[in-house]
């Protein structure tokens, strides 16, 4: 198909060709320059570090999107939508470079046989997943799926480009004789359909097509930058650049920043680019939103609308600025969202374009914590926390006292060398609920022949929760004091009872490269099994299910330690439709534990979560590993009213119950 | 020269406040102790008409002038040096209540003489006065002994019992004449109590929570216990504060005075300030995480537990014994 | 306006009090000091007045262990000057200090700018005395109210609510200069992040003056002090939720209340 003898409205066609690509490609260009200059106004942090782990992380996330195909009626038809248009965009490049320079000694990409052959394969299946796609959208749309006008368009525009290929390739047909040509198989069945036609309306309808496709095409180029389809630009870029390719995702530590961060973002310029990457690249599925265990539990927040609602204030407020730009946090964002969030890494865990939307809640936390807008509860306990270096407003003094009441002897590690360091955390330490399991856990540790030892009195909270609030100089504090107990202390490894300290030392903690590891007690105790060194002296029988904590798996991804723990006790584990990377939040984290429940709450997660343990078959014991955990399941049974149905035990408990014989 | 006890007749309103009984009684006991006369002062316009009330004591100063009604501290602590002066008194007893604070302390500046705070007990040691007074909110206690029984002594509000200082004799009432400046501080106009739902002074059962109840949606699982018992929910005063009732459910020193047949403290550490609003009841229960707070001293009945759990499990109790 | 808040750490009844060998007073050695919530909720009061009428906020404390601490949080909560008063005067009574405060605040011959308002809290729970503010007003021939829960600046004098008993409150209007004994700020204290307190060290300083201590800083002393001994202990009902849920109930229903 040449364009030199195409006339439209009386103007050549290549002239026309010309205008219109050159007007296209301008808008498109114009409006990436915009949205990059925006970027390029938000704070700086280094994502250029491991370029090959960043490249390798790329490949997979982009070329082969697993996270897409976790929910399956989708997964599979945006698989194809995607690689469709890569080999569209390839091929109608491809095109339109041959219909711009109708000299060049090159066919046309569907004059190729074998790669019409492709196209028209690409065209049904990607109009059959368009087809999915739109039934999906209208009649079993998920929750919180962005259901606009914009999605609907951009469907039918993918539609008409995949008609228009086919109807090209039966036009062609027909122009040849309209005999079955293989390598057309699709426009040679479409071809009976018009199988009366003149040769000259086939040539007028392949011309057709083609401007069809081409205008449709540069249209879509115009429309795409404007558009949710910005994030299969911006995407790619996301996926490139998250934190996930090369660190732990437990680390909240902004790399290469070149400004204090400790007072957050209170304007969108106060983020960094890689924070309001997150807009451009946020395609509205809603998985965040589905996972979410504050949105949920009919909370105003979903952290989709974090990040979009952040994009939309940006782009409007940042390209034109409004008389009265309205406020980040409060017009655009209410505060009492940011508050209901618990970090449990459910959302991000989901994110098809690895989006980062923990640390942005953050982010927008800090700022509000500076300006001394907090909970009052949690004034009290961040107050507690500076001053006793707990968050139970009780004396430092009184941190080891556990080990007094239970009658026990535990090394001091500062005075003596030990292997391990216990790590036992606020919770286990303080709270009189878990007192009794952290005892029990001491017992176990030593009858596992653990060399171990505590900082008594000079152990402080490890900031996990105090940083997540926003609370980011408190948490530097608090660090900088358990470093000079760590440093005035002999052990190799650390070992913690609370997940969320566990995820601090291990991820956000320098350890100047002394190979300090730090472990979970459930990593530590399977050790000790797997080699033989716990004596257990009678099997466990009966089913249990087993929470895993937000921090320890999604967190740190251990998943395998505790139910190995649990099948050498000689329980049985059924898991819960939730459990591993799926696992529901307790609706501890984040600070939440200190924080009023928001006024309308649907179902409390920790509660949602009893019902869902409940529901299954025969299993009285819900097992935890996590302090914050016992506290919150033993509440929500009562309020569920599911004494008697189930109990809540701490692996520790467990451990020591099979000891005991 | 006679050393004598003098009461400063602290009231408000037109009537005369529980701690003026308090005073007389406690105040009788050691006058006869010490073999001196007890007097009471009655100051302002408004107040003349309730010496006849003050018959625990010996004698009355009435100093009857309008810019003594609702005065500022150093106001009343003038006048009341006259009648000191005119009384021969060596000892002040003022209450350590919201009316009368900061009287003492400038009454002792211009007399001269110990300002003692907090006073709980005292006592004739021979001539002289021993003090008992509470500090660190009734953790510590400590002695103070006035060798030659002079002082000035604010009271605490619930020490004494009131019944004692109420007596039918009619005292001997003097009239004092007091040039009085005039106050700088113009008292306006008095702030109603939010009038509330409920009167919590006249219930029988009050269902009170504390800092311990966490937050403002735990209120409702005290509300539900408190109709089960047909009574009412009240609080301490960082409850109110948080605005999670209105004042009017407050209890303690700034909040009401409550006396009901039972008074249920939940997550409340009975601070003094509290402990003088509820101290009247006649049966106090109270739960408490801590084993150590100072509730558990003063209460007929301590459970060591989480109130936010006990409550719905009480609440289901209380509701399968009525049927 | 000009306003001045005067603070003084008290022990932290967090800790364990003892009893020095003495018997008359508290083991130093064990304790630790802390802001009191009545003197936070004096410098709330200062910021708060600060916001609404342009005032400078000065915070004063005697010298004592950790004031540092406090001051700073003072200046990083918005106040435009701390000073600390120096010299032999840890163990002052509240007659003392106020007489350290009045020659600070008003020294020999000078006079009180007539917009001048001094808060601070009612009562401290550690000393007998237990009152500044009377004694300050006294000493400096100023008003005095206490139990204030708000105050309203109007013209040359601030309005002020104070507290009785029983929810009742009045409205006093006192003439500046004046000493207001704050029960509590309008609001709750904010929270100042630590960040701030600690930026705040690096950049400002605590103004320290000398000031000649009065004869005696005590004008009695204790004969004895110890713990109370727990009179009328509760009875205690023991055992799991579920059993001292029906010990309970059956004390009710023995005292006829259900």
């Amino acid at each position: 198909m040449d364009t030199n003898p195409v006339s439209l409205l009386g103007s050549a066609g290549l002239w026309v060709l010309w205008i219109l690509t050159l007007i296209a490609f301008g808008v498109f260009a114009w409006r990436i320059y915009q949205l990059v200059g925006l970027l390029r106004k938000g704070r700086y942090e280094d994502r250029f570090d491991n370029l090959p782990q960043r490249a390798v992380h790329f490949l997979k996330h982009v070329l082969i999107q697993p996270r897409i195909f976790n929910e399956r009626s989708i997964g599979l038809p945006h698989f194809l939508i995607f690689w469709g248009f890569v080999i569209y965009a390839t091929c109608f490049n491809w095109a339109l470079v041959r219909g711009l320079f109708p000299l060049l000694p090159v066919p046309y990409p569907d004059e190729v046989p074998i790669v019409g052959l492709f196209l028209e394969l690409f065209s049904v299946l990607v109009l059959v997943s368009l087809a999915v796609a739109l039934v999906r959208r209208l009649f079993f749309a998920p929750p919180h799926l962005h259901l606009s006008v914009d999605a609907n368009l951009i469907l039918a525009l993918i539609g008409i480009l995949m008609l228009s290929t086919v109807y090209g390739s039966a036009f062609r047909v027909v122009t040849e004789g309209g005999e079955f040509n293989a390598w057309a198989p699709f426009g040679s069945l479409l071809a009976k359909a018009f199988s009366e036609a003149t040769p000259q309306t086939a040539h007028t309808m392949i011309a057709a097509a083609w401007w069809v496709h081409i205008i449709t095409v540069l249209f879509f180029l115009v429309y795409l930058p404007y558009s949710k389809h910005l994030h299969l630009l911006a995407s790619p870029f996301n996926v490139f650049f998250s934190n996930a390719a090369t660190r732990p995702v437990g680390s909240l530590n902004i790399v290469g920043a070149k400004e204090d961060m400790t007072a957050g973002a209170s304007k969108w310029e106060e983020l960094t680019w890689k924070q309001m990457l997150a807009g451009f690249s946020c395609a509205e599925c809603g998985r965040c939103d589905r996972s979410c265990p504050a949105a949920t539990s009919g909370s105003a927040l979903e952290p989709q609308q974090i990040v979009q609602k952040i994009k939309q204030h940006f782009v409007s407020v940042g390209l034109k600025p409004p008389n009265g730009t309205p406020k980040l946090i409060g017009d655009v964002i209410p505060a009492a969202d940011l508050w209901t969030c618990t970090t449990c890494m459910a959302c991000m865990n989901c994110c098809a374009v690895w989006n980062e939307q923990v640390p942005i809640i953050v982010t927008l936390r800090r700022h509000l914590v500076s300006q001394g807008e907090v909970d009052r509860t949690v004034q009290d306990m961040l107050g507690s926390l500076q001053r006793y270096g707990n968050s139970f407003a009780k004396s430092d003094r009184m941190r080891a006292k556990w080990v007094q009441t239970a009658g026990l002897k535990i090394k001091d590690a500062r005075k003596e060398p030990v292997e391990y360091l216990w790590f036992v955390g606020d919770y286990a330490s303080y709270d009189p609920r878990c007192v009794d399991i952290t005892a029990k856990t001491a017992k176990v540790f030593a009858q596992a022949g653990l060399d171990f030892g505590l900082l008594y009195e000079a152990e402080r909270n490890a900031g996990n929760d105090v940083r997540r609030i926003g609370e980011e100089g408190l948490f530097e504090m608090l660090k900088e004091k358990n470093q000079q107990a760590f440093a005035k202390a002999q052990f190799k490894q650390i070992v913690t009872t609370d997940p969320h300290t566990y995820n601090t030392l291990k991820n956000e903690y320098s350890w100047n490269g002394n190979g300090v590891a730090v472990k979970h007690y459930t990593e530590v105790l399977d050790e000790q099994i797997q080699a033989g060194k716990l004596p257990l002296k009678k099997k466990l029988t009966g089913r249990v299910t087993y929470h895993d904590p937000c921090y320890l798996g999604r967190y740190n991804g251990v998943y395998d330690a505790p139910r190995r723990i649990l099948q050498a006790l000689g329980a049985e584990v059924v898991e819960m439709p939730r459990h591993r990377d799926k696992s529901y939040c307790c609706g501890a984290g984040g600070g939440r534990i200190w924080m009023e429940d928001a006024e309308k709450v649907k179902e409390r997660p920790s509660e949602s979560r009893i019902r869902e343990a409940v529901a299954l078959e025969n299993v009285p014991t819900f097992v935890v590993a996590c302090p914050k955990d016992i506290a919150m399941f033993r509440d929500a049974i009562k309020t569920t009213g599911n004494e008697g149905k189930i109990v809540v035990k701490d692996i520790a408990e467990l451990i020591a119950e099979a000891m005991e014989g | 020269m006679a050393n004598t006890i003098l009461i400063l007749a602290e009231q408000l309103r037109g009537s005369l406040s529980d701690i003026t009984f308090e005073m007389l009684g406690e105040g009788r006991k050691l006058a006869n102790a010490l073999g001196v006369p007890l007097y009471a002062a009655l100051l302002g316009s408004e107040a003349a008409s309730l010496a006849a009330k003050l018959g625990a004591a010996d004698k009355v100063f009435v100093v009857d002038n309008a810019s003594l009604n609702m005065a500022p501290a150093n106001t009343t602590a003038a006048a009341l040096k006259a009648v000191m002066d005119q009384a021969q008194a060596g000892l002040v007893l003022i209450g350590g209540t919201n009316v009368s604070m900061g009287v003492g302390a400038v009454l002792s500046a211009k007399a001269n003489l110990p300002f003692v705070n907090y006073c709980r007990a005292i006592r004739a040691d021979g001539g002289a006065v021993v003090l008992t007074s509470q500090l660190f909110g009734g953790k510590i206690l400590t002695d103070v002994k006035l060798t030659d029984g002079k002082g000035i002594v604010s009271v605490y509000p619930g020490a004494f019992q009131a019944d004692a200082g109420k007596s039918d004799k009619t005292p001997a009432i003097e009239k004092v004449e007091v040039s009085v400046e005039a106050p700088k501080v113009t008292f306006k106009k008095y702030i109603e109590p939010e009038t509330g739902d409920v009167d919590i002074t006249k219930q029988n059962v009050l269902i009170a929570v504390g800092r311990g109840i966490q937050d403002k949606g735990n209120v409702e699982l005290a509300e539900e216990l408190a109709a089960t018992l047909g009574g009412a929910v009240c609080a301490s005063r960082p409850v109110i504060d948080q605005g999670w009732l209105p004042l009017s459910r407050q209890v303690g020193k700034s909040g009401m005075t409550v006396k009901p047949r039972l008074y249920l403290a939940l997550g409340i550490s009975g601070a003094p300030e509290h402990w003088e609003g509820m101290q009247g009841s006649q049966c106090i229960v109270a739960v408490n995480t801590d084993p150590k707070a100072p509730i558990f001293d003063g209460a007929h009945y301590g459970i060591v537990g989480d109130a936010l759990e006990f409550i719905p499990l009480l609440t289901d109790k209380v509701k399968a014994r009525k049927g | 306006m000009n306003i001045f808040v005067l603070l003084k750490l008290v022990p932290d009844t967090v800790e364990e009090l003892e009893i020095a060998g003495d018997g008359k007073s508290l083991e130093a050695e064990v304790l630790r000091f802390k802001q009191s919530d009545p003197d936070e909720h004096a410098v709330e009061q200062a910021i708060l007045l600060k916001e609404k009428c342009s005032s400078k906020v000065t915070v004063v404390a005697l010298e004592s262990p950790e004031v540092d601490d406090a001051l700073f949080t003072a200046l990083a909560k918005g106040a435009d000057r701390a000073v600390k008063l120096t010299g032999n005067l840890i163990n002052a009574q509240s007659f003392a200090a106020a007489q350290m405060l009045a020659n600070f605040l008003k020294p020999e011959g000078a006079s009180l700018p007539a917009d001048t308002l001094i808060l601070l809290r009612g009562q401290s729970i550690d000393d007998l005395e237990g009152e500044i503010g009377p004694f300050l007003a006294e000493l400096l021939g100023l008003p005095y109210v206490c139990v204030v829960t708000s105050v309203v600046p109007e013209g040359g004098s601030v309005t002020v609510m104070k507290e009785f008993a029983g929810g009742l409150r009045g409205e006093f209007a006192v003439p500046m200069p004046a000493v207001i004994g704050i029960q509590s700020a309008e609001k709750p204290p904010r929270y100042v992040p630590f960040a701030k307190i600690k930026a705040i060290q690096k950049t400002a300083k605590i103004e320290t003056v000398d000031v000649t201590p009065p004869d005696s800083l005590t004008r009695f002393g204790v004969e004895r002090m110890y713990k109370p001994e727990a009179v009328g202990r509760a009875q205690m009902l023991e055992g799991a939720s579920e059993e001292v849920a029906d010990k309970l109930v059956e004390v009710l229903a023995k005292n006829s209340l259900i």
